[in-house]
């Protein structure tokens, strides 16, 4: 680099730059924050959408699936999986779940194993609770098709 | 070597190493779950498999991170270590902590796990990357402020050059960033958005300030370029990766929930992501260049430059493939993304802290002009194994998530492949990369192997050379 570039410079731009956008990113924090409300619907975070949250944690689903894109990339993607399986009925989505759920493990030759998680009927429908409601989160029309 | 407690080090990057070899292990083990779904199962599901993966690479970074900092701070402050008992207690309850983490996510099914931990007190398991007990994340809190406190006591007593004040920046910000693996609200939006904190701005925030000082370090070390040259070009790095990766975090939320203006900073300041990494490669090829000295330790100056390049390509060219919003509408959650993020860790994370073992090992072993020409030799081939088999991997994954892209992503609904259907197609692009991860473990025994050649014929190469030594 130049010699008229001197260190201190150099020093400057790094202190000046990320103080910065630190700033810029705690500012644009607090505005997603406030945001967030309104585009997840949080007047729809029921009980049971939490307690489906906390299945999904303690299950480690994110460790096969991917949800809103995230995770891993072996299972598929289920923030849409209710569009895709229940095509808006909510009904018809649980009663689905709790047949695909203890179905599991599927006999299938070679076939990606979902294991057996034994949970009850009242936990699938707090998972299929927790599904629906993330579906419609506005996520700017993500993914490009049902398919995930 | 300068300072006795230096040594300290030593261990730290011994078990790094063997958590390294275990991440491998996995892999491999997933890498043939991704071709037939009956391996292992149900004994070691997918993704217990992946936990222990991706978990064992975090904790072998910071074992990696930790050894390397009680090399390089006690050298760059002349001091002797703060308290070289404390790095030993610590290194103790992080070793018993890590083991027993692993095995838990091995030994029992991960609901029973967060039952015998009590996760529902104060739940934090169950998110990607995350997925530690509660008591775990706090035994890692606890571990990193004994080393932090460590290091910061022993810089202020001694010599603060910037590659010690850049080093526990980067260090300080990891232990803070850190703290919001314990935040986890009801709102999946909330979650996701702070989740990336911790993710984020660890691998492309102030990780990128620990890789830089340990590059820098080793540069000085092995080229003997003027160190005010050299922390010039590092606060120009590590300035050009704040700027560009603090509001670049943007690129994770196009899809997860944050508002649409993200859609636009994040592609935008993402974008200058590679900017740093380039300048990084810039740095490593034209210090060589510019070299005052003629270190017989040539392999730890190839690590230096194989750093920069194969970060370069794995966090800057991979990165920017799918940054901007438009294409990673199509591409995001894909193989694409495992490709990323395979060849931006490698090069990033898990090189440098094997260009600091290949730099100060030999000089732990007493041997501080490298080790013989025989043991970098097979440290050579350990290390192109390695480069080629991780590019590999990245080519076959590649390709993957194109093709998955072009089957599922694409087209409309009714006419594109289900997920399910669309792995089955992408078979020979997963048998291609566990080819490729063979290759790589290949490249890792080579280079444990060269550790008992160094060993074996103790000889420095091609003998002690006062001159040369510092």
């Amino acid at each position: 680099m130049a010699e008229k570039f001197t260190k201190s410079m150099a020093r400057n731009i790094y202190y000046g730059g990320s103080f910065f956008f630190l700033l810029l990113l705690l500012g644009l924090s607090v505005d997603t924050v406030r945001q967030l409300p309104k585009r997840e619907h949080r007047e729809a975070l029921t009980e049971h959408v939490i307690a489906g949250k906390g299945l999904w944690e303690t299950n480690n689903c994110i460790g096969c699936h991917s949800l809103m894109g995230e995770g891993a990339y072996y299972a598929p993607e289920l923030a849409n999986v209710f569009d895709r399986r229940g095509a808006g009925n909510e009904a018809a989505f649980k009663s689905y779940l709790r047949g695909w759920v203890n179905a599991q493990p599927l006999a299938i030759p070679e076939r990606r194993k979902m294991p057996q998680f034994n949970l009850t009927d009242a936990e699938i429908d707090d998972l299929a609770d927790f599904l629906i409601w993330t579906s419609r989160i506005d996520d700017n029309n993500w993914p490009p098709n049902v398919e995930g | 070597m300068k300072y006795e407690s230096q040594r300290i080090a030593k261990p730290y990057f011994v078990f790094a190493m063997m958590l390294f070899a275990g991440q491998i292990l996995f892999g491999l083990l997933m890498g043939l779950q991704y071709i037939n779904g009956d391996v292992g199962f149900p004994y070691i599901p997918f993704n217990a498999a992946r936990m222990v993966h991706t978990n064992l690479l975090i904790v072998w970074m910071l074992f990696g991170f930790m050894g390397a900092s009680y090399f390089l701070v006690p050298e760059e402050a002349e001091t002797e270590l703060y308290s070289p008992l404390l790095a030993k207690i610590t290194f103790w309850v992080f070793v018993v902590a890590g083991v027993a983490t692993i095995l838990g996510y091995l030994l029992v099914p991960y609901a029973e796990l967060a039952r015998i931990t009590k996760n529902e007190l104060f739940p934090t398991m169950g998110r990607e990357f995350l997925e530690q007990p509660t008591i775990t994340k706090i035994g890692i809190v606890l571990v990193c402020l004994s080393f932090v406190f460590n290091i910061g006591m022993t810089i202020l007593r001694g010599r603060k050059t910037v590659i010690n004040m850049v080093l526990i920046t980067g260090l300080i910000g990891l232990a803070v960033f850190y703290l919001f693996s314990f935040y986890n609200p009801d709102s999946l939006t909330l979650d996701k958005y702070f989740w990336w904190f911790v993710v984020h701005l660890w691998v492309e925030g102030v990780w990128e300030l620990i890789l830089g000082a340990l590059l820098a370090f080793v540069l000085i070390k092995v080229t003997g370029v003027d160190r005010e040259h050299i922390e010039k070009w590092l606060y120009v790095i590590i300035a050009m990766a704040l700027i560009s990766g603090l509001i670049g975090m943007g690129h994770h939320y196009f899809w997860v929930g944050p508002p649409k203006y993200w859609l636009w900073m994040g592609s935008f300041f993402s974008a200058l992501e590679p900017v740093p990494f380039f300048m990084m490669v810039v740095f490593a090829f034209k210090m060589v260049k510019e070299r005052r000295r003629e270190h017989n330790n040539k392999i730890a100056t190839t690590w230096a430059k194989g750093t920069a390049v194969m970060a370069f390509l794995g966090a800057g060219v991979w990165g920017f493939l799918h940054t901007l919003a438009p294409v990673n509408y199509y591409t995001h959650g894909s193989q694409l993304t495992a490709a990323h993020g395979h060849l931006a860790f490698f090069g990033a994370y898990a090189m440098v802290v094997m260009c600091m073992i290949s730099y100060s090992m030999p000089v732990m072993n007493g041997r501080p002009q490298g080790n013989s020409v025989q043991a970098q030799k097979v440290e050579r081939i350990g290390f192109w194994l390695m480069c080629i088999g991780m590019l590999g991997i990245t080519f076959a994954l590649t390709a993957a998530g194109i093709w998955q892209v072009a089957l599922q992503r694409i087209p409309e609904a009714g006419k594109a492949l289900s997920f399910m259907a669309t792995q089955e197609v992408l078979k020979p692009f997963y048998i291609a990369r566990l080819g490729f991860g063979l290759i790589f473990t290949a490249g890792v025994a080579a280079y444990f192997a060269s550790f008992v050649v160094a060993n074996k014929n103790g000889k420095q190469y091609p003998d002690a050379n006062a001159t040369l030594a510092e």
